[in-house]
C-alpha cells in the first residue's frame, strides 16, 4: 500500500535540472554579466586591458549620442551604433514584407481545393531548399555572382541593362536590396510551409459553409483564412523580427571590408556586426560592445512585449463574440 | 438536381476554363520560383568546371573541363592558411554531432520531466522556458565570451557544444509531441514492473519519441553546422576554424580573384548539405510544418 504513495515529484526536478543548470551558467550568467559590463569602462588601450571601472551610463550615452563640435551641442541617435540598428531594421523590413506576402499567396494556392496544383511536394522541397544551405556559403556565392567581375554583373552589362561602369558593390541601394533579397529567398519557403500548416488547421466546415453561401475563393481567403491565420501571422512576425535583428552571416560576408565593416559607407553594417566590431577590433572595447548588446536586448524585449500585449487583448474579445 | 446542372451547363464550361487558366498561371509561377531556388547553385556548379578567365565573361550554363585544375588549385591556395576544407569539415563534425546528441537528449529529458511528473514549480518552469525562447543568444555574447576567456575555454569547442543542453525551442517541440505520443499508463505499467524512473525514460519513453527526436536532430545539426556568429566570437585560432569560418576565407585577397577556386570551395560546402537535404526533405518539410524551426 505504501508503494502507491511514493512521491515522484522530485524526479521532475531532477529531470529538468540539467537544462536549468546549463541555462544559468551559459546563458543567464553571461546575460547578467553583459549587463554589468555595459556599465563599466573595460577596454584595451596600447595593448593593455584597464581594470573594469564603474562608469554609469557613459557607454550607453556613447551609443546614443555624439558631440557636434561646431555648435558644441549633443546630437541624439545619429551615431554609428544606432545607424547599425537602423540598417538592420531596413534590411529586415524590405525582406519581410515581400516574404510574407508571397508566402501567403503560395499557401493559399497550395491549399486551394478547387484549383488543385500538381507537383506540390516538389515545389515545397525546392522552395524551402535555400533555407537549409549554410548562409555563409550563400552570401559568398551571391557576392561572387554580383561582384565587379561577377558573371551576373558582366551579363547585365553585355545586355546593356546596366551601365558599363556600374558596380553593385558600390551602390548602397543594390547592396541593401541584394542582402534583403537573399534573406527573402532563404526564408519565404519556411514561412510558406508554416502558413500552409496553419491553413490546414482551420476547420473545413467553415469553408463548406462559405461555399454553400456562395462565397468565391477570394472571399473565402479574406473572410476565413486571413482572420483565422492571424495568430500564426503574428507569431511569424515576431520570430522573424527577433531573428532579423540578429542578422549576421549574410551581411557579414557579402559586401564588407577586410576588417568586416559593411559596405558601402557602412549601410550594410548590422547590429551584430557592430557588437563584433567593438569586441574584436585591434582595440577591443567590451563596455561599448555590452552597451549596444543591451540596447539590442531592449529592442528585442519591446517587440516581444508588444506582441504579447496585442495577442492577449484579442482573445477575450473573440471568445465573447463566439458566446454571443 | 439534374435540371439545375443542365441550366448552368454553359457557365460551368466557362468556369472550368477559368480554373484551367488559373492552374496554368499558378504552375508557371511555382516553376519559376523553383528555378530561382536552383539557378544560383547551378551556376555555382558549372563555374567549378570553368577557368577563371571564362567565368569572367558572364553566365555559363554548359560545364567545362577545368574541374580537376580548380579543385587542386583551391586545395593548394587554401593550404597552410591554418585550416583547409577537410579539417574545417572535421571540426564542424566534431562540434555538430555532440551538440546535436546533447540538445535532443536533454530537451527530451526536460520535456519528459515537465510532462510526466507533478511538482510545485512545474508551471513556472514551463512558462520560464517559453519566455527564454524569445531571448536570442547574440545579446549575451559579450558576457559569454568574457566568461569563456576567464575559465580558459576560449578557443575551444566547449562553448559551442555545452550550451546546446539548454535549447528551449527543442523542449517546446518535444513537449508538444510528447503529450500526444506518451501515455501515463505505459509509464505506470513500467513502474509496476519495477523499472526505475531513469530506466523508464531511457528504455520506454525515448523509443516512443524517436520520430520527433529525428526531426529535431536534423534541425539541431543544421543550426550547429551553419552557425557562424558564435564560433567567430569564441575562436580566434585559425587552426581551429569551422566550415562557415573557412567560407569566410574564400573572400580573402589570396584567393578571391581565382574565381574557379572559390566556386569549388563553395561547392564543397553546399553539395553535401544539399544531398542530405534531398534525402531527408520529407521529414524536414513535415518538421517545419509542425513549427520545428524557429530562428
Amino acid at each position: 500500500m505504501k508503494r502507491k504513495t511514493v512521491e515522484y515529484g522530485k524526479y521532475g526536478y531532477i529531470f529538468i535540472a540539467p537544462f536549468f543548470l546549463v541555462f544559468l551558467l551559459f546563458q543567464l550568467y553571461p546575460l547578467i554579466y553583459t549587463f554589468y559590463l555595459s556599465f563599466v569602462t573595460y577596454k584595451m588601450t596600447d595593448g593593455k586591458w584597464n581594470t573594469p571601472k564603474f562608469c554609469g551610463f557613459d557607454n550607453y550615452m556613447a551609443m546614443l549620442t555624439k558631440k557636434n563640435f561646431e555648435t558644441n551641442s549633443t546630437v541624439w541617435f545619429d551615431t554609428l551604433p544606432m545607424n547599425s540598428i537602423k540598417n538592420t531594421i531596413i534590411i529586415w523590413v524590405i525582406n519581410f514584407i515581400p516574404q510574407v506576402l508571397l508566402a501567403l499567396v503560395l499557401a493559399a494556392w497550395f491549399t486551394d481545393t478547387v484549383i488543385k496544383l500538381k507537383g506540390q511536394g516538389a515545389f515545397k522541397v525546392l522552395m524551402y531548399m535555400p533555407n537549409i544551405i549554410t548562409a555563409s556559403s550563400i552570401a559568398v556565392l551571391f557576392y561572387n555572382l554580383f561582384a565587379n567581375q561577377g558573371p551576373i554583373t558582366i551579363m547585365l552589362r553585355n545586355m546593356h541593362i546596366i551601365k558599363e561602369t556600374y558596380n553593385f558593390m558600390e551602390s548602397k541601394v543594390a547592396t541593401i536590396g541584394l542582402i534583403g533579397f537573399m534573406q527573402f529567398w532563404m526564408w519565404y519557403g519556411n514561412t510558406m510551409i508554416t502558413l500552409i500548416a496553419g491553413i490546414l488547421g482551420i476547420s473545413p466546415s467553415l469553408y463548406e459553409a462559405a461555399m454553400v453561401d456562395g462565397a468565391n475563393g477570394t472571399q473565402q481567403f479574406f473572410s476565413i483564412t486571413l482572420p483565422l491565420l492571424k495568430p500564426i501571422l503574428q507569431f511569424t512576425l515576431v520570430t522573424s523580427a527577433i531573428g532579423g535583428l540578429q542578422m549576421y552571416d549574410i551581411p557579414a560576408l557579402f559586401n564588407v571590408t577586410n576588417t568586416g565593416i559593411g559596405q558601402p559607407d557602412r549601410v550594410s553594417h548590422t547590429v551584430t556586426m557592430q557588437i563584433r566590431e567593438f569586441a574584436s577590433s585591434s582595440n577591443p572595447d567590451y563596455g561599448k560592445a555590452a552597451a549596444i548588446s543591451g540596447i539590442l536586448f531592449l529592442v528585442t524585449l519591446a517587440i516581444s512585449l508588444v506582441f504579447f500585449a496585442v495577442t492577449r487583448d484579442r482573445e477575450p474579445k473573440q471568445k465573447h463574440a463566439v458566446i454571443r | 438536381m439534374s435540371r439545375v446542372e443542365t441550366g448552368i451547363g454553359a457557365s460551368q464550361e466557362g468556369y472550368a476554363a477559368k480554373v484551367r487558366i488559373h492552374k496554368i498561371i499558378r504552375t508557371i509561377v511555382c516553376v519559376l520560383l523553383c528555378i530561382l531556388s536552383i539557378f544560383p547553385f547551378y551556376v555555382m556548379i558549372v563555374n567549378t568546371t570553368l577557368s577563371s578567365d571564362v567565368i569572367k565573361t558572364g553566365i555559363h550554363l554548359i560545364p567545362g573541363t577545368k574541374l580537376i585544375d580548380n579543385f587542386t588549385g583551391m586545395l593548394e591556395r587554401t593550404a597552410g592558411k591554418g585550416t583547409n576544407v577537410w579539417q574545417a569539415m572535421l571540426h564542424s563534425v566534431i562540434i555538430s554531432v555532440p551538440a546535436t546528441v546533447l540538445q535532443v537528449y536533454f530537451a527530451t529529458l526536460t520535456a519528459y520531466g515537465l510532462t510526466v511528473y507533478n511538482f510545485k514549480l512545474k508551471n513556472i518552469a514551463w512558462s520560464f522556458i517559453m519566455a527564454i525562447m524569445m531571448i536570442p543568444a547574440q545579446v549575451s555574447i559579450i558576457g559569454f565570451m568574457n566568461l569563456m576567456i576567464k575559465v580558459n575555454l576560449y578557443n575551444t569547442y566547449w562553448p559551442l557544444i555545452i550550451p546546446c543542453i539548454a535549447a528551449p525551442s527543442t523542449v517546446y517541440f518535444m513537449r508538444q509531441y510528447m503529450q500526444g505520443a506518451l501515455s501515463v499508463e505505459i509509464i505506470e505499467a513500467a513502474r509496476i514492473d519495477g523499472s526505475g524512473e531513469f530506466a523508464t525514460f531511457n528504455r520506454i519513453a525515448l523509443p516512443l519519441m524517436k520520430p520527433a527526436m529525428a526531426t529535431q536532430a536534423i534541425f539541431a545539426f543544421v543550426a550547429s553546422w551553419n552557425n557562424l556568429y558564435t564560433p567567430t566570437m569564441m575562436i580566434s585560432d585559425n587552426r581551429k576554424y569551422t566550415l562557415p569560418m573557412f567560407i569566410t576565407g574564400l573572400k580573402s585577397d589570396s584567393i578571391r580573384t581565382d574565381y574557379g577556386f572559390v566556386y569549388v570551395g563553395l561547392c564543397l560546402t553546399v553539395l553535401p548539405l544539399m544531398i542530405v537535404y534531398f534525402m531527408l526533405s520529407k521529414y524536414i518539410i513535415a518538421g517545419v510544418a509542425l513549427g520545428g524551426v524557429k530562428e
